[in-house]
């Protein structure tokens, strides 16, 4: 059971999503991201950071790196890709989420443990939850806000594509709090919080996270 | 060589955390009589002519990736 992740210039948090990967139970494949091909990977995650350094918008270059043209593909034939943070707003300006991400409201970094309501526990990244369940994982970023327009929004939740909501105060200004989305089919899952970092009761919150990357790999052997 | 210039804005309904930043520095500078600032980004390109074609690609590039058309907006033209 092997899980890719990708590693773009800037990528940050990379070795703790191979972690995580590990301590869930799969193997992690490390993914470059000028790579042509996902070798034999069944899931693939595009980690947080900082890709190509923010320049220009969040994700909007790493959007055309070599590799995306292979993840977009696979993410069409249905295969998990989950977006943490930088990934999230990787995929989003892939077009494979709507919305975009834009800076906080308040105009700081926010870094802190965070309690988000898993919404849908349906999607190939959640199933190890239960739909309501509120998980605490570390969030931290300075261009979190979600926005779409209503129109958008509005199909989001009528399709149960909101698959994250933060519980609490709003941390940067997401609209209607959300935190984290899926595509139609509910293979793509993108979060702004990071799972990654709550998977071992030494170090962060708990181990939150690990549901996460868990729920793939149950997906993946199609459980 | 000619150049082409791609203004990209924050669309209208969009928060501008930045320009508001910016807004916000204004009086404590002594500035008044500025009611709202937004910040955008000016991209400079520089052409081998401006012909329709050529016009037409850089309005796709401007499209594509010089903007993020869910927040922004852009307006294309040539520098004379």
């Amino acid at each position: 059971m092997k899980i890719g992740v990708v590693t773009f210039p800037g990528s940050l948090d990379d070795v703790d999503a191979r972690r995580a990967v590990r301590l869930a139970g799969a193997e992690p494949v490390a993914l470059w991201h000028g790579d042509h091909d996902l070798g034999d990977v069944e899931a693939i995650v595009l980690p947080g950071g900082f890709s190509y350094g923010d320049y220009l918008r969040c994700g909007a270059i790493a959007r055309f790196a070599p590799i995306m043209t292979e993840v977009v593909a696979a993410a069409e034939r249905g295969m998990p890709v989950l977006g943490i943070c930088n990934g999230f707003q990787i995929l989003c300006e892939s077009h494979l989420l709507p919305g975009a991400l834009i800076r906080n409201n308040h105009r700081t970094f926010v870094c802190r443990d965070q309690v988000l309501s898993v919404e849908n526990a349906d999607t190939a990244w959640t199933r190890d939850f239960a739909e309501g369940q509120q998980i605490t994982i570390p969030l931290k970023n300075g261009e979190g806000g979600f926005v779409a327009d209503a129109e958008t929004l509005d199909r989001l939740e009528g399709e149960g594509r909101v698959v994250f909501r933060y519980v609490g105060t709003d941390p940067n200004g997401s609209l209607r709090a959300i935190a984290g989305i899926s595509n139609e089919r509910g293979n793509v899952v993108g979060l702004m919080p990071h799972p990654e970092h709550a998977v071992e009761d030494l170090c962060g919150p708990g181990t939150d996270g690990l549901g996460l990357f868990t729920s793939a790999i149950r997906t993946m052997v199609g459980a | 060589m000619p150049r082409v210039v791609v203004d990209v804005m924050p669309k209208p309904e969009i928060l501008d955390p930045q320009g508001k930043a910016v807004h916000g520095a204004l009086p404590r500078l002594g500035f008044s009589g500025v009611s709202d600032v937004r910040q955008g980004k000016r991209f400079e390109l520089e052409v081998a002519d401006t012909e329709p074609g050529t016009l037409a690609e850089i309005e796709k590039i401007a499209a594509t990736l010089l903007s993020n058309p869910v927040i922004e907006d852009y307006t294309v033209r040539v520098e004379s």
